[in-house]
């Protein structure tokens, strides 16, 4: 059962300075990429595929996103050879 | 909690928590044979309850071998072997935290003796779900596991690392939820709030990251008050943050505040 709070909060005076800075650091962080030729990179082209699904209506956008930067295959790798995880997915890179 | 001091049990004791759920987990290096998880498993039942109680804080934990050492399924074989002496301690709520790392072929056939290890003992199941590009493909791969075992009953199971794109996958098979909260990296706790809010407050729980990445003890309170912050009343934050977990984990008799 969807469980909405009791109380109605203006959600854009609570979160807009804090989503105002995450835009900013995100536009800084391109920039910054840009300035020292390190854009090229799967896990920077799996970010520009996020950021364009932000501007598509319908109120899952996180979950959007999270299925763009996800691995799409179904069965399990041969083995392991590292812990980590990239936040991103290539077929043609090991993480 | 291994991997944190004891000002941290102090700053959770005047947060108001009254528990700690440890599972076991990686030590931050493979460890090289069996002894290493006997000696660990003795730490997580015998020296952290202490420490902990020194607070006034109940400590709980759950035995496996996690499965970012499940790769090498002879060591993880003579670690299954060790984990029945430490179900029979009386802090140890259940098999936690199995599940997968980088969704490997080993990693899941340990995950499969786990599964086997909870049924054959009747314990709870705490599941660790892969992170970032791996979660979506590791969470079905857990989820049709533990469907598969016909002695699994899904209300004892807890999935948790659950995000906007698994948490349906979770709920749909009956089972509970879990959202682990960091300060960075992963699951914020407006984003948790925000599932909460789109899912309900049936059957899921959050929790603190406290392991040896950036993480925060009291990142369970301060999702409490931003949650109270967002306008939700006092009765739903106490389901969410006291309620709940005590449901699920209250089904082992052990659980006790």
């Amino acid at each position: 059962m969807k469980q909405p709070p009791e109380s109605n909060v203006h959600l854009v005076d609570h979160g807009f300075m804090e989503a105002r800075a995450k835009l900013l650091d995100i536009a800084a962080f391109l920039d910054r990429l840009e300035r020292h030729d390190q854009a090229d990179d799967y896990r920077v082209r799996a970010f520009f595929e996020g950021l364009n699904l932000l501007d598509e209506p319908g109120a899952d956008r996180a979950a959007k996103v999270l299925l763009a930067l996800s691995d799409p295959s179904e069965e399990p790798i041969a083995e392991a050879h590292t812990k980590g995880a990239a936040g991103a997915f290539s077929p043609e890179v090991e993480t | 909690m291994v991997s944190r001091t004891t000002d941290d049990y102090q700053r959770m004791a005047l947060a108001g928590c009254v528990a700690i759920n440890e599972p076991a987990f990686w030590a931050g290096y493979d460890r090289s044979n069996e002894q290493g998880f006997y000696d660990y498993f003795s730490l997580l039942t015998g020296f952290e309850p202490q420490r902990a109680a020194t607070f006034g804080i109940k400590h709980f934990s759950w035995m496996c071998i996690n499965p970012k050492e499940a790769e090498d399924v002879g060591l993880a074989d003579a670690v299954l072997a060790l984990i029945p002496e430490f179900l029979q301690k009386p802090t140890v709520l259940g098999i936690g935290e199995i599940g997968l790392n980088k969704n490997s072929r080993n990693e899941l056939v340990v995950l499969e003796k786990h599964i086997q290890l909870a049924a054959d003992h009747d314990q709870l199941i705490l599941v660790h779900t892969p992170h970032l590009e791996d979660k979506l493909k590791g969470t079905r791969l857990i989820v049709d596991a533990l469907k598969n075992h016909s002695a699994i009953r899904p209300e004892r199971v807890i999935i948790d690392h659950v995000e906007e794109h698994t948490v349906r996958v979770v709920k749909d098979a009956g089972m509970w939820a879990g959202m682990t909260l960091y300060p960075e990296s992963k699951l914020t706790a407006n984003r948790a709030i925000d599932i909460i809010e789109m899912y309900g407050t049936e059957n899921i729980w959050m929790n603190s990251a406290c392991d040896w990445g950036i993480s925060d003890p009291l990142a369970v309170p301060k999702a409490a008050l931003e949650m109270r912050r967002r306008g939700h009343s006092e009765t739903q934050v106490h389901k969410v943050f006291y309620e709940n977990p005590a449901a699920f984990m209250g089904q082992c008799p052990k659980f006790v505040l």
